[in-house]
Parts: structure tokens; C-alpha cells; sequence
């Protein structure tokens, strides 16, 4: 597992590119996985190598929602991330490659920042997407 | 849907404090909409904060009593069935609001005690129905009455439509939707593509809709909202996008704010304007841009769409 610098920077490499070309869908991937274990990991779990829907992606991302809900606030994303791929994988010579690998790019970079930004405040997504207080550790007062 | 259509006719407003305040343009333009569309709008008397990020961050409970105070003035008070809240947080909270009344005893209780005390009826749990502006247009009108109504046309406008996290997540309180066709869908939104589309918007492919736009840190770690938002900013960009259209006040300025600080502290510009959903669909309905708000956005687009003959 590189470190979250490495991906920041690869990803940035990778989303610069003028005309990716479609054996980046897979390094893209793979990135998103990366990001994936690191939460994962942060949390005391050993990343699964299982697949949900052939996807590790999609496993890991499960594995990172147990117990903590708001972190569905990235599941679309992965979901957009697998899509993106399955469309490269299927067609990668379709005039719209280049244009869905650059969104593949942005989706991915998507997921870095919520994880990273995660990883620094875990409370990220906690208010909105989980509709869970942020004080929920805390004893509440006794609603007068 | 006629009875919804019916419904969907008079409903009880809860602007919420965001369109008083940072998202007036938001309270201008869907009040200015519903007068052209022929849909009333009846504000909720003496309402109240709906309890937003800094109760329910303290004491959960005391927000959905908060919540549950405007349905009960709505229902009890004006006699309405319907409230709209076109703030995704309002939405979102009288939603959990109702969804834990109909699930927690111990909210029902304390909800029963404190609307005793402040003296006015307890809401119960479905004596209203919340939903949101999209909803009260895309079923209150609907697409063909809303094409009846086109006074102009957004003519090939390339838009983004983000609908930010609150209008769908989480999935639970949400039980209308995700029911099939014609229902709305939490994981790929559509509504806000349908109204724009009918206006003659071109809905650009916009894999970030539902994505975390840093809202609700936005002051606590501004940095990740920056990075965030830039990243929305960019992907609509590279999707083709010259305007992203939002329906929720918390992102919408996140959005403008944070796409002023991108260029200040990271050196990234970016030009895709940022409107309401109400202002592009008011301008359509043959609205000035005076009177649904453009000159109370934060970035000026007054300039874009008179280019673009919109406005």
C-alpha cells in the first residue's frame, strides 16, 4: 500500500493526461482499492480480497461502511468509478474513450479527497449522509 | 398522480433560515416559479429553525422536536397536508424528523413532552407529507404543464446537475423513492435532469452529482471543502458543462465560495457558473434575472446569460 502522498500524486499524474489511454481503467481502479485500504486499515480491519458484484472495489467499500454509515457518502462515487471502468473495458476503442477516462480520472480523484479528507476529520459526512450527530459519543442533554 | 397533482396544488412553504439569509436568490426564485407555474404557496406561520447541523449535533432529539414544531403548525394550525422545504437540510431534517416519530418511541415522548410545554399540538407521524421543491414541481405540474408554461428556453444550455447529499442519503428516510419509474432515485437523481431537460437544458453526464461537497466543514477545514469542491468544479468542466444547477443552499454556496478560495489558495480557475434550478427554470418561464435572484448569486452570471440569449 503506497502512501497516500504516492496516490495523491499519481492520481494528479494520471488526471493530467491529455489522451489517456485505456490501460489506465485499470490503474485507476486499482487506485481507488488503494484508497479503500487505507481506510479500511485505519480502522484495525485486514482489507478483504473478496468482490461484491466482481468488484473489489465494491467489497472494500463495504468493508469501510461497517459501523460507520456516512462513509456511503463515497459509495455512488465508487459505484461511478466501477461504471466508468466497465464502460473502458467494454468498448476501448469507442470514440468517447479518451473523454470517459478523463471522468474516470476526476471520479477517482473524488474518492482520494473524501477518503484523505475522512482520514484527517472522521467526522466527514457523519451530519448530512449519515444523519448522525457529531457528538454522538457524548452524552446528550436531556432534551430539557 | 391526479391525487398528487391535486395536492401538490397549495402546500404549506418552510423556507428555512438559509433562503433568508446566504440563499435568498434560492427563496426568491422558487416563490417567483410557483407564481408563474399557478403553484401556491402558503408560508408556515411562525416557523422555526429545523434544528440543522448545530442541534442535531448536541441532542438529536431535541431537532426532530424542532422539526416535528413546523409539520405541527402546518398541520395542526393551517389545516395543509403537504410542506415543501427547498433547503435540502430542512428537508432532510423534517424527514428524519418524521421517519424517527414513526420509529423511536423515545422521540415520540420526548417530542410529546416538549410540545406540551411550548404548548401547541404534538405532530404525529404522517399527518403531513415533506417534500422537496423538485418534487412539487416534477409532480405538482408536472413536465407536459410545464412546457404549456415556457415562455423562453435554456436552448442547448449545457448543465451539470448536482444534487448534493442530503436530498438522498441516508437511503431510509426516503421511502418514496427508489420505487421504480417515475419515482425519484437515490442513487442516479434524475428530477432536477427532467425539469431543466423540458426547459431546453442539455443535461451533460455528471458522475459527481450525489458527491460530498465538504459542506458541512466548510468553515472547520476549509481546505478539504476546497479540494472537494474543485474536484465537482473540474468534472463538470471536463463533462462539457457551462452552468451547474443546484437545489440546496449548503452546497450551492460551498460551491461559489470555495470556487473563489480554488483560485485564491490553489491557483485553479475555473468558469462553469453556479445557479438554482428555480433561476434557470424561472428565466425559461420568461422571468427577468431580477426577479429570480441572479444579482444575489455570489459570482455574477448576469453577463453569460444575456450572451447566451437566456436572459
Amino acid at each position: 500500500m503506497r502512501p497516500l502522498a504516492a496516490i495523491e500524486q499519481r492520481l494528479e499524474t494520471l488526471a493530467a493526461l491529455a489522451k489517456p489511454g485505456p490501460e489506465v481503467a485499470p490503474e485507476l481502479l486499482a487506485l481507488g482499492e488503494e484508497v479503500l485500504e487505507h481506510w479500511v486499515a485505519a480502522r484495525g480491519l485486514e482489507p478483504t480480497r473478496d468482490r461484491r458484484e466482481g468488484f473489489r472495489l465494491l467489497a472494500l467499500h463495504r468493508q469501510g461502511c461497517t459501523d460507520e454509515p456516512s462513509f456511503n457518502a463515497c459509495r455512488e462515487t465508487c459505484r461511478e468509478l466501477v461504471y466508468y471502468y466497465n464502460l473502458v473495458n467494454l468498448e476501448p476503442q469507442h470514440a468517447d474513450a479518451v473523454q470517459r477516462l478523463r471522468m474516470m480520472a476526476l471520479v477517482a480523484n473524488h474518492l482520494f479527497l473524501f477518503v484523505a479528507g475522512k482520514l484527517q476529520v472522521r467526522e466527514l459526512g457523519d451530519f448530512c449522509c449519515a444523519s448522525r450527530p457529531l457528538r454522538q459519543e457524548a452524552t446528550p442533554p436531556d432534551s430539557a | 398522480m391526479s391525487g398528487t397533482r391535486e395536492k401538490y396544488q397549495k402546500v404549506a412553504y418552510y423556507p428555512g433560515c438559509a433562503l433568508e439569509g446566504t440563499a435568498h436568490s434560492y427563496n426568491r426564485s422558487t416563490q417567483a416559479v410557483g407564481k408563474a407555474l399557478g403553484l401556491d404557496l402558503v408560508e408556515v406561520k411562525n416557523w422555526n429553525c429545523c434544528g440543522a447541523m448545530e442541534v442535531k449535533n448536541i441532542d438529536p432529539k431535541l431537532q426532530t422536536y424542532l422539526s416535528s414544531r413546523v409539520m405541527s403548525i402546518a398541520a395542526s394550525e393551517m389545516k395543509m397536508d403537504v410542506v415543501m422545504a427547498p433547503c435540502n437540510g430542512c428537508y432532510h431534517n423534517l424527514k428524519k424528523a418524521e421517519y424517527d416519530l414513526a420509529h423511536d418511541p423515545k422521540s415520540a415522548e420526548v417530542v410529546d413532552r416538549l410540545s406540551k410545554k411550548a404548548g401547541h399540538a404534538t405532530y404525529q407521524a404522517g399527518q403531513v407529507e415533506t417534500i422537496h421543491a423538485l418534487d412539487w414541481i416534477k409532480h405538482g405540474l408536472g413536465e407536459e404543464g410545464l412546457k404549456q408554461r415556457l415562455r423562453g428556453s435554456l436552448k442547448g444550455l449545457k448543465v451539470a446537475n448536482y444534487y448534493g447529499c442530503m436530498y438522498t442519503r441516508p437511503r431510509h428516510i426516503f421511502p418514496e423513492k427508489d420505487r421504480g419509474p417515475g419515482s425519484e432515485s437515490t442513487s442516479k437523481p434524475h428530477y432536477m435532469d427532467d425539469l431543466l431537460a423540458v426547459a431546453g437544458a442539455e443535461n451533460v453526464e455528471f458522475p459527481l452529482k450525489t458527491a460530498c461537497c465538504g459542506g458541512a466543514h466548510t468553515l472547520s477545514d476549509s481546505d478539504t471543502s476546497t479540494k472537494l469542491v474543485l474536484n465537482i468544479l473540474r468534472a463538470a468542466e471536463a463533462a462539457g458543462a457551462e452552468v451547474i444547477a443546484t437545489e440546496c443552499p449548503t452546497c450551492h454556496s460551498g460551491l461559489e465560495m470555495h470556487q473563489v478560495r480554488a483560485e485564491k489558495k490553489f491557483g485553479q480557475a475555473t468558469k462553469v457558473k453556479i445557479v438554482y434550478f428555480t433561476q434557470l427554470l424561472g428565466m425559461a418561464l420568461g422571468l427577468s434575472p431580477k426577479q429570480v435572484g441572479i444579482h444575489e448569486n455570489i459570482s455574477d452570471s448576469l453577463g453569460f446569460f444575456k450572451e447566451r440569449g437566456i436572459a
